[in-house]
């Protein structure tokens, strides 16, 4: 059993209950946390379909009706119900950016920390690829992507994974340089263990928070991402919801019905502000040399 | 100074060159042949004898290298091909639209400087005060309301208390008329700009924080200077420095992204020509545009770069 520096594993292990405590003290990450799961519960409703009306279904007779009892958020120019598919549009979103985020975290943390430790030749090959992805303005290279494989969820996915795997490859990178001389690293090296097991024990739970942090706030950029390829016609396709899509399709009717685009626009801006309120919370609270002043 | 210059230089060549592969590679790697591609449902009018002379034509009866290394080549002599539905080269195409964006980006920066800065320094100078809180609530808002949303929102506001549409009519170039041009651009600019400002403000906040903690702002203080000459002259100086690595790298993105806010507000500017190009496959275009855009953020990093060292007499190069 190799025994840790206390500095480094005080932060980084906190008991969860206790951390989750600590970030709800503090008024904007608890809001931050708030936004998060009131999106998180309504896209889980909206992904298994237990919406108000069906996402679908169309009412000719109410057509660009105003919010009210029956519709909370109006309805649009086919009478379809604009909450029942924002609720779906977030499960569309939740679905491209938590899936595209957990495949570019592990792709990019494997990279980073391959790169890292080993140093060298593949440092280099590996690090200059990822400028390489990095040059590239983030929608140019998700709208080459789409333009490649066409649009649809999953070349989305594959769009925001290309585009963020360089950023988890470099946020990883950088820690893993610095701990793979930390002296229990060494210690570890000394009594023998292999090099995948000093990852995984040793490096790897000493750069979670890092990667938590950058998670999170990956997370409200693919969903910006998302919104944004929707928005151009090359996201989710109709008659699928998309909050993007839902704001591009009802902007010319948004003088005679504003809530078209209300809240969509609404849902999008509360979301990414939850993300952004909780990611600077976590960074508070895991990690206090990164803490922002 | 001069091996990091060439360093840099050397690393920026390798990167551009990895994307131009990439970029030649990916648009072979659309589904079906790229006649079919480009001329969509007409390719079926095409006999096999005119359809190889097309090829022959394109090049692209020759091994993928060396139709990389011809393409690079003329790449090179400003030569990016031709844009079969526009009938014109690709060049000149986007040289035409650059103009547009590169006023519209500078006019982004413009904005997001005069309010992100002073609203910045307020903030660290009056820090856990009711002005910061709202310096604080501004930048996250800015940094969560997308711009397409913002731009939508704009044009919304303004269409339906103001009855008036930017950008109504056609694009007045600013040389031919620059207050219909300014006007015409304002809007645009102030949904680029929303997000960039909120990042300065951020940056500017945090930098100055840190500066006025130093001990050379303390000596500047204990001297007897006024307030204002430490706050301008010592502190605000040194924490500009990070800022302007920032405006740098948020200007070649401004340069590549304008994306959305071309298409939402129709200004003819590379980004609204990249969208057409996309969905009219033209892949001529887009490799064009795509090299244009990289090459330019890859030219201001380098710049950026070089600035910083200037800036920051700290920074040594030569280790």
């Amino acid at each position: 059993m190799i025994h840790k520096p206390k500095q480094i594993e005080s932060d980084s292990r906190q008991s969860p209950p206790f951390f989750i405590i600590r970030l709800l003290r503090d008024p904007s990450s608890a809001i931050g946390f708030l936004l998060v799961l009131a999106f998180t519960c309504s896209s889980l409703l909206g992904l298994i379909e237990v919406t108000p009306y069906p996402v679908l279904e169309q009412h000719p007779i109410d057509r660009l009706k105003a919010p009210s009892s029956e519709y909370w958020f109006g309805t649009d120019q086919f009478g379809r119900d604009i909450f029942s598919r924002v609720m779906k549009g977030g499960a569309n979103s939740l679905q491209v950016a938590v899936t595209s985020v957990f495949i570019s975290s592990f792709l990019g943390t494997v990279i980073g920390i391959l790169a890292g430790y080993t140093g060298g030749l593949l440092d280099t090959v590996l690090m200059r690829l990822m400028d390489i992805l990095f040059a590239f303005p983030s929608l140019l290279l998700a709208l080459l992507i789409v333009t490649i494989i066409g649009a649809g969820l999953s070349s989305t996915v594959l769009a925001i994974t290309v585009v963020y795997t360089p950023i988890f490859a470099r946020v990883a990178r950088g820690p893993v340089l610095g701990l793979k001389n930390a002296e229990f690293v060494t210690a570890a090296r000394c009594l023998g263990a292999q090099n995948w097991r000093i990852i995984l024990h040793h490096i790897f739970p000493n750069m979670r928070t890092v990667l938590i942090v950058q998670f999170t706030l990956a997370l409200s950029w693919a969903l910006i991402t998302e919104a944004g390829l929707s928005f151009l016609g090359l996201g989710t396709q109709p008659p699928n919801p998309s909050w993007g899509l839902m704001l591009s399709e009802n902007r010319g009717l948004a003088e005679i019905a504003p809530w078209l685009i209300l809240f969509p626009g609404l849902a999008i801006m509360l979301t990414v502000l939850g993300f952004n309120l909780l990611g600077d919370g976590l960074r508070d609270v895991l990690d206090p040399y990164l803490k922002a002043e | 100074m001069r091996q990091h210059l060439i360093r840099r230089l050397l690393a920026s060549m390798i990167t551009l060159l990895g994307i131009s592969v990439m970029v030649f590679g990916a648009i072979r790697l659309v589904p079906g042949d790229q006649i079919t591609a480009q001329l969509g449902t007409e390719a079926g009018m095409l006999s096999d004898e005119q359809r190889a002379s097309l090829e022959r034509y394109y090049g692209l009866d020759r091994p993928p290298v060396e139709q990389y290394f011809t393409w690079a080549t003329n790449a090179l002599q400003g030569n990016f091909g031709f844009s079969i539905r526009q009938g014109r080269e690709v060049l000149p195409l986007i040289l035409e639209r650059f103009p547009v964006t590169l006023e519209l980006a500078i006019l982004s920066v413009l904005i997001a400087l005069l309010i992100g800065i002073p609203v910045g320094i307020i903030a660290a100078l009056r820090r856990n005060t009711w002005i910061d809180f709202f310096g604080r609530v501004f930048s996250m808002l800015g940094l969560s309301v997308p711009n397409f949303l913002l731009g939508t929102l704009i044009i919304y506001i303004l269409s339906v208390y103001f009855g008036i549409l930017p950008n109504s009519g056609n694009y007045v170039d600013f040389f031919e008329d620059p207050n219909t041009n300014l006007q015409q651009l304002i809007f645009p600019a102030i949904t680029m700009g929303f997000s960039f400002a909120a990042s300065i403000m951020r940056m500017t906040r945090s930098a100055m924080l840190e500066v006025l903690n130093e001990s050379y702002v303390r000596t500047a203080r204990s001297k007897g200077l006024p307030e204002r000459t430490v706050i301008l002259r010592h502190a605000l100086r040194n924490a500009l420095i990070p800022v302007v690595t920032l405006i740098g790298i948020e200007f070649g993105y401004l340069l590549g992204g304008a994306f959305i806010t071309e298409q939402i507000f129709a200004l003819p500017g590379i980004g609204r020509l990249a969208i057409n190009a996309i969905t009219q496959r033209e892949y001529a275009l887009v490799q064009g545009i795509a090299m244009f855009i990289v090459f330019n953020f890859i030219v201001i990093n380098f710049i950026v770069d070089m600035i910083y060292g200037l800036l920051d007499p700290r920074v040594t190069y030569d280790t």
